[in-house]
This record gives C-alpha cells, structure tokens and sequence, in this order.
C-alpha cells in the first residue's frame, strides 16, 4: 500500500513541453512513473517523443483524461499561468493535482484551493512543493527516486531538501510514501491529511513529520496525532534560528511576533507523545529505536 | 513586503477608501510646506515599520506650520525600537468622535480570507482579541467570492457597528476589499477607521503587506521597496537572484533548498554552543538545480560579509548535482584569490556526489575541507569560527 498513489496511478503533465516539465518527465519516467501525456494549451495533437516515449499533447485536462484515463496530474506551468492550469484540473475532476511551482501568488493558491473545496473532487498537493513518492511504484514530481526503496516509514515534510536528507538518513528501511506539502501559506494537502492517511495505510509502522517555522499547521497536526494517530511518529521541525519578521527561503516560513515560531512547534508535537529530533540526524535516530532497526 | 503608513494611505486613496489629505516630509522644512499646503491642525507621524510609535513619542499633533516644522525636526532621526525615522506624515488633524477597527487578511491555518472589525479600534487589536473576544468578529472570505456589499452589510453587523455609519463602513470595506484583491494583498488593516464629529467615516491609519510571488503581476510595487532599510549584502544578493538574509553569527551558510538551509542553521547555532556561542551568519538558499555560476555568486556574497570567520556550504543533491556545486566553489575560489581567506567546510551528499567530492579532492585548495555529515561538518565551521 501506499498513500495518494500507486503502481497504477496514470498521470499527465501539465506544462510537459517547456524545459522544467520535459527535465522531469524524462526522470518520472525513468522511476517507473506511468506518465501517459501531457497537457499545454494550444499544443493539443503534438506527439512528443521522451526517450522513445510517445506522449501525447492535449489543449485540455479534460480532454487529456477522456483520452489516456489519466487520475493524477503534476504542474510545472509558471507562476503566471498555474492558477487557470490548476483550475483546468479541478473542472475535470481529477482526482489528485500535484503542484511543483514555485511562487504561485498566495491569491491564486487561495483562489484555487477554495474553487478545489466547491467542486469536493479534488485532491491538491503543493503548491511549492516536491511532490510525492512510493518507492517502487510511482513518483510524482521531483523527489529523486534513487535515494531509498520501499518499507515501512511514512513521510510528510513541508520541505524538499529535508525530504531528501531524511529518506537519505533512513535508507537502508525505506518508505511507504513521502510527501512533500509545500512551503507556501496555502497548500492544498497538509500534515494532517496525510498523517490520516498513514495511519490508515496497513504498510506504514512508523511516520516522520517534518515542520518549519511560519502558520499553526503543526500545532493544529500535534492535536490530530493525540487524538487519533496510534502509529509511532517522530518530528523534526526547521528554523529554530530564524529572526522575526524576515521569510526564510519558503514563502510561508516566516515567524509573526509570538506566532510560528520553531519552539512553539516542538513544545506543541512533544505534548502530544511525538519524540522530536534536534537535527535530522537525531530524528532519524529516534525513529530507528521506535523501530528497532 | 510591509509598506509605511503613508504608502498604505496612498494605496487607500488609489482604490476609493476614505482618507485625509497628507504629505510625506523627510526635512523639518519640507514639514513646513506640507503642513502650510494642508492648513489647519496637523498631526505630524514617525513613518516605521513597527508598532508603539505612539508611546515611544513618534505621534505628534501640531497647531500650526511652524509648530509642525519644529515637531517634525524632533521626530525626524529618532530611534524607534532599532528603526530609524527617516520619513514624517503630515496629515490632517480630525475631530474624531469613535474609532474603528477593520481587517482583512490571510487565515493560513483555515486557507482562507478573514475579516475581523471590531467597533472597539485605536488600541492594539490582539489586546482586544486577548481580553474581550466577543468584541472582535472575524468573519472568513472566500477568495472565490470575495466581499460584495451585501457581505460587507453581513460582516459590520455581525461586529455590531452603529446605524447611522453602517453604510459608510460597508462602502470602506468594499473598498479595503479591491485594495486587498487587486494589490495582492496578504493584510490590510485599518485602525484606527474614525467617524468624525461631522459624522463621516475615514481610514486614519493603515498597514498593508504584500504578496512578493506577485511582483510579476504588479510592476508598480517595486517603488514601494524601501531602498535605504535594505542591508548591502541582501541587496547585492537579490540583485543576483539569490535567496538571501542577514544574520548576526559568524559562520556563512550555504545550502540548497530552504528547509535544509534553516536546518543548517540551526544544527550550526547547536553545535556552536560548545564553542564559543558562534551563530550562523546568514541564510542562503542556492535553490534547486544550482549551477555552478550561483554557487560562485553565493560564495562571493558570503566571503564579502566581514562578520564572517568560516564557511559552510551544506548541500544535499536532489536536482542540485553535487559536481557543479564542487566547480562552482572551485570556480569562486580562482575568482576571488588572495581575496578569499576563510576557511571553507563542505558537505556534499546526493546526486552525483561521488563526482563533486572527487572534484574538490583534486582541486585541494587549502581552504577548503570536506565532511562526511552535516552534525559533522557543522561541528568544524563552528570550531573554525571561534578560532
């Protein structure tokens, strides 16, 4: 099992044919991702070759999914033209959008997050964010598939790099699935989506919940696990150091006089029985004595 | 991005909402003139961008053009909780009968807008929203929607204005509404909003953040950047595109990817309290994908900064490949020369890693040393600062 995706998740590309969408087709495809085409505006009929993968162009998701029965799309359209990408996805009902893009206005995020929760069939991941991956079986985004396998560990992080470090730490156990979140104010899936879904997940023993300064989101995911997370959960949470007031690299991470802060979070997760590292490595640490291995 | 008062004022005035006549001086003279333009009693306002101006002396009220000319001369230069004034308001001075309080912003945690009015305003709202909650509401917004008038009607009487200013304060909130949506707002704030003894309704002072993800969309902003607040090192770095803040440590960082940079920071201010106390001295975020070039920009910015005393570049390659980190470094070293002279502690994991350390072994630049971990490697450029 998994969470979000499997070995049969069919997905499409939206933005396939600029330079960030074909790059990490190429790597999707290469991880054993069932990339079946791609979809930009105007291009629909194109035919393009991705090392002798014919994928084909559609003008919509719409079309896209009529076609390839497609139920999973990633973006990789910029800022300026994510919001009505998005919004294509969510008229079509896809069923999951993960959202690569950097620096999407946090009025489009808002906007298409809320249009998302109208519509109820919509699963959105990201924005700003790595995407996901189940070893073995799907990767959907940019998260390298070459770092770990699949076993046991659940992964939920708002970071990338963190993501990678953290499945790197623990690579010899491997992982059911890791999930980037994102970095933005407003993302789509967020820690206590996906701890639900973990602790729903026969395959998953044990869950990593990696956090960063800005927002209540872990506050709010400590409370989630006390009440209804049985499974061992081990966290770590980044900007300890962060000054207030300044944005740390991630759109949403950012400390608001008393509010946010990288203490705050930790207090929060360790009232609610969740061991939490000190550095990645200490996290890692703790999560292979709960495991044992 | 914060903007000053009188730059929120302005943004105000653009979209419709009520506000008094002012002008901004940043000379006692230049007070003067602004106040003998704007006649009458004017209130003369430290422009900082941070709160309790009132208490700290930076709110003057003055009878007359030379009275503002002298109270503007004292306020101008003031030291404000670490912000100098550089910028005085004049404005009008109202006869103000009852204050206000409106708000629309960001709800990160529900994902939505919000709205909280309160006909409680002029104090700091977070001690009404901490004493007397029942006296603010907070109404959320769909970002789908946004604020019509009749929601704006909805909203003031669920925070209980008065009558007889409902319809005013309904047109302000619309109004605050189109500043909020079409400026990519994140908080727009108006408190105190006053009703006058005339019995009018205006926006006295304001606080608006804005969106910087939507600078592509909104080529006017950038005049509101406030050029002289800006460090020299964060600006050079934004000039070459680099994610970039001033710390006051003394071991540089670089890395790749934001959470893996704070981190860094953090595992460096942990290590550092066995020596000495050293603290990381920025943030630096290459960014996925690095090249060699930013990785050579990256190190320049942080070899300039005189407060460091060592280096860490801590980079995990996801799409980053650690090659090009290694000949970006090298790169930057032949760059500088003799300019260089801090050590420089290197941790390289991922892809291609094998290829970026073999780089950096070859190259053996003196200043240069690399480490297997990132506890590791933070434990050196910590020792290596306190030196």
């Amino acid at each position: 099992m998994s969470i979000f995706l499997n070995e049969n998740t069919k997905v499409i590309v939206q933005g396939m044919t600029g330079s960030e969408g074909t790059k990490h087709t190429r790597r999707m495809l290469a991880s054993g991702t069932k990339i079946v085409g791609g979809v930009t505006p105007g291009k629909g009929g194109q035919v393009v070759d991705i090392d002798g993968n014919q994928l084909p162009v559609f003008n919509t998701v719409a079309e896209a999914m009529t076609a390839t029965g497609a139920n999973a799309s990633v973006v990789f359209v910029p800022p300026k033209f994510a919001k009505a990408a998005v919004i294509d996805a969510i008229d079509a009902a896809m069923p999951l959008v993960v959202v690569i893009t950097e620096g999407i206005p946090v009025h489009d995020s808002a906007s298409f997050y809320a249009y998302s929760l109208t519509k109820g069939t919509t699963r959105i991941v990201g924005p700003n964010c790595p995407g996901l991956i189940s070893p073995g079986k799907s990767n959907i985004g940019i998260i390298p598939a070459d770092i770990t396998g699949a076993g046991p560990i659940g992964l939920v992080s708002k970071s990338g790099t963190l993501t990678y470090q953290m499945m790197y730490e623990l690579r010899d156990i491997g992982f059911s699935t890791a999930v980037g979140i994102g970095g933005d104010p407003v993302i789509g899936t967020t820690h206590i989506d996906c701890l639900r879904a973990f602790q729903d997940d026969p395959e998953t023993q044990a869950i990593v919940m990696i956090g960063e300064i800005g927002g209540d989101a872990e506050e709010r995911a400590a409370a989630f696990i006390a009440e209804y997370v049985t499974k061992p959960v081990v966290g770590y949470v980044a900007g300890f150091t962060a000054p207030e007031g300044k944005t740390m690299g991630h759109a949403g991470a950012i400390v608001s006089g008393s509010s946010g802060t990288a203490q705050g979070k930790k207090d929060a997760l360790e009232a609610a029985g969740v061991k939490v590292g000190q550095t990645p490595s200490e996290t890692a640490r703790l999560l292979r004595a709960i495991l044992g291995r | 991005m914060d903007l000053f008062e009188y730059q929120a004022r302005d943004l105000f005035e653009k979209h419709g909402v009520p506000v008094l006549a002012a002008a901004i001086a940043t000379t006692a003279d230049e007070a003067e003139s602004a106040a003998t333009k704007i006649g009458g009693k004017v209130v003369v306002k430290a422009q900082v961008k941070v709160g309790g101006r009132g208490k700290a002396g930076g709110v003057k009220l003055a009878e007359n053009p030379a009275d503002a000319r002298e109270k503007a001369g004292a306020i101008l230069g003031m030291d404000i909780k670490g912000h100098v004034v550089r910028t005085v308001m004049i404005a009008a001075a109202a006869p103000i009968e009852s204050e206000y309080y409106l708000a629309i912003l960001l709800d990160r945690s529900n994902r939505t807008f919000l709205v909280m009015a309160s006909v409680s305003g002029g104090m700091d709202i977070e001690e009404v929203a901490h004493s007397a909650p029942e006296k603010l509401a907070k109404i959320p917004v769909s970002a789908v929607d946004g604020i019509s008038l009749a929601k704006a009607h909805e909203i003031i009487t669920a925070a209980n204005f008065p009558a007889d200013v409902s319809d005013q304060v309904a047109h302000v909130l619309v109004k605050l509404w189109e500043v909020f949506q079409s400026e990519d707002a994140t908080l727009v704030e108006v408190n105190p909003l006053v009703k006058t003894k005339d019995g009018k309704v205006i926006a006295l002072d304001g606080k608006v953040t804005l969106d910087d993800n939507a600078d592509f969309r909104q080529p006017e902003h950038e005049a509101l950047i406030d050029q002289a607040a800006e460090n020299p090192l964060e600006a050079a770095a934004k000039e070459k595109g680099l994610n970039y803040v001033k710390l006051d440590g003394q071991v540089g960082i670089i890395g790749n990817g934001a959470g893996l940079v704070m981190s860094t920071l953090d595992v460096v201010a942990y290590a550092g309290e066995k020596h000495g106390g050293v603290r990381p001295a920025n943030f630096l975020d290459i960014g996925g994908g690095a090249s060699a070039q930013v990785m050579a920009d990256g190190l320049s910015i942080i070899l300039g900064d005189k407060d460091v005393k060592s280096v860490f570049v801590n980079v995990f390659g996801g799409i980053t490949a650690c090659d090009a980190v290694a000949t970006g470094i090298v790169q930057a070293l032949e760059l500088l020369g003799s300019a260089a002279t801090k050590p420089i502690v290197v941790r390289l994991d991922g892809n291609n890693v094998l290829e970026g350390r073999a780089i950096l072994d070859k190259a053996a630049h003196p200043l240069v040393q690399q480490l297997d971990t990132m506890d590791g490697a933070a434990d050196r450029a910590a020792e290596l600062a306190a030196k």
